[in-house]
């Protein structure tokens, strides 16, 4: 079976990235990302490639975690492009292929750099005053780290799916594999929301 | 701690008509230790998850140190902590210590605090030095023992574990079902593993939806074994 990436996985370290408050770290991937969807020259592409490749090794993101979690992303990079080639040619085909891994890198870097839990201490502490109207911080932080923590825990369920479709021989079947990774999807999401109850979160 | 069961089940409607799917049960539970056994299907998680109001009974009502956890859940969790069968679905967090840290949240609002804690709570089970891994990439034992250390970080008194050891092997089994018996906590185990069973104070037999035997734990265990055909 082949192993979940590994998105969202803290990586200890003292580097400056370590040590930049978190809401500087979550506005400047925000303010980084628009830029990079926002201009469309595949100079500009490059730069942003470099740019993030440079904050990763600031950050000490260790390459395996790199290559590893970029494999996904790659594949679907990768077709995007060969769209894009076939549509508006090479220089958008490249543009969005690096575009597209330069996003991923960042965000990477920045989960790599940060403790989850930091994030949701930072929201509740940005969001603390929508308390007014009725907003529930601790709630909203939950849900943001939940669905960071899902996708791994998705993509885990996928391949497992998919490998029980192949050994009965249904590899290409594609309801096959659909349906049942659905169902679990869901089976996990009613098992978690079960946890979570019999811990207590939500209660406060 | 004080469970007590008055007459407590529960019926659901399904396309065929209502279904029983725990008979109304009586009982006190005070042992340290109490084993629930039985067939799938037979009730016995039904009765598990009532404790702690993650299924609210039709009729009757449970009370945990006099809390009805189908009204004061907050109070009931504070109390009571819940280990399920698969960890995978316990173990919300990217990182071990994030996930004790989460369990953590609500009793330590401190975040350098809540870390030392989570932190101190790793070293007790053996897997500080699992603290920033990916949970991910533990074996399943860990990952039990894991999700077993995030319900004791909070101290409840009462423990409920179902079917805890189902999806481990030998030596994880052990390790996991000696931790469990070890605890100071009251310890209410649903399980198949009937040498585990045997151990506790008590043994309940749930079949068809009702409790068909009530005892001493290995008696229990004669009892539920004897009623399997052979």
């Amino acid at each position: 079976m082949s192993t979940p990436l590994l998105l969202g996985v803290y990586q200890p370290g003292s580097t400056v990235l370590h040590r930049l408050p978190v809401w500087v770290k979550v506005l400047s991937l925000g303010a980084l990302s628009l830029t990079i969807v926002l201009v469309r020259d595949v100079r500009a592409a490059v730069g942003f490639l470099a740019l993030a490749l440079v904050l990763a090794a600031i950050g000490k993101v260790a390459l395996r975690t790199l290559a590893r979690s970029t494999r996904g992303i790659l594949v679907i990079a990768v077709i995007a492009s060969a769209l894009q080639w076939w549509a508006a040619g090479p220089d958008k085909a490249a543009e969005t292929l690096l575009d597209l891994i330069s996003l991923a890198l960042l965000a990477l870097t920045v989960t790599a750099t940060t403790l989850v839990n930091a994030i949701l201490d930072s929201l509740i502490r940005g969001i603390g005053p929508l308390r007014r109207v009725g907003v529930d911080p601790e709630r909203v932080a939950l849900t943001i780290g939940l669905a960071i923590q899902a996708i791994p825990g998705t993509v885990a369920l996928a391949l497992e799916t998919r490998d029980a479709a192949r050994a009965r021989g249904l590899g290409s079947h594609p309801r096959a594999y659909l349906t049942p990774f659905v169902i679990r999807v869901v089976a996990r999401a009613h098992e978690t929301g079960d946890a979570l109850a019999a811990r207590g979160i939500g209660d406060d | 701690m004080s469970i007590v069961f008055e007459g407590a089940g529960l019926t659901v409607d399904t396309p065929d008509g209502s279904r029983v799917v725990l008979a109304p049960t009586t009982l006190e539970l005070a042992e340290h230790r109490i084993a629930v056994v039985g067939a799938n299907g037979s009730g016995k998680s039904t009765l598990a998850r009532m404790i702690n109001g993650l299924v609210a009974p039709s009729a009757g009502r449970v009370l945990v140190d006099g809390f009805d956890p189908a009204r004061d859940g907050r109070e009931v969790r504070r109390r009571v902590g819940f280990c399920f069968t698969d960890p995978a679905a316990q173990l919300v967090m990217p990182t071990c210590a994030e996930d004790i840290e989460l369990s953590l949240r609500r009793t330590v609002k401190d975040a350098h605090l809540r870390r030392q804690r989570a932190l101190q709570v790793l070293e007790r089970h053996g897997l500080v030095d699992h603290a920033d891994a990916s949970v991910h990439t533990l074996s399943g034992g860990q990952k039990q023992l894991l999700a077993l250390a995030g319900v004791l970080a909070v101290e409840p008194s009462v423990v409920i574990a179902d079917e805890p050891t189902t999806l481990l092997d030998l030596a994880n089994t052990r390790r996991i079902g000696d931790l469990l018996l070890g605890l100071e906590q009251q310890l209410v185990l649903v399980t198949h593993d009937l040498d585990l069973a045997a151990r506790c104070d008590r043994g309940i037999v749930v079949a068809d939806a009702r409790v068909v035997y009530d005892g001493p734990a290995a008696a229990a265990v004669d009892h539920y074994v004897a009623s399997v055909p052979a």
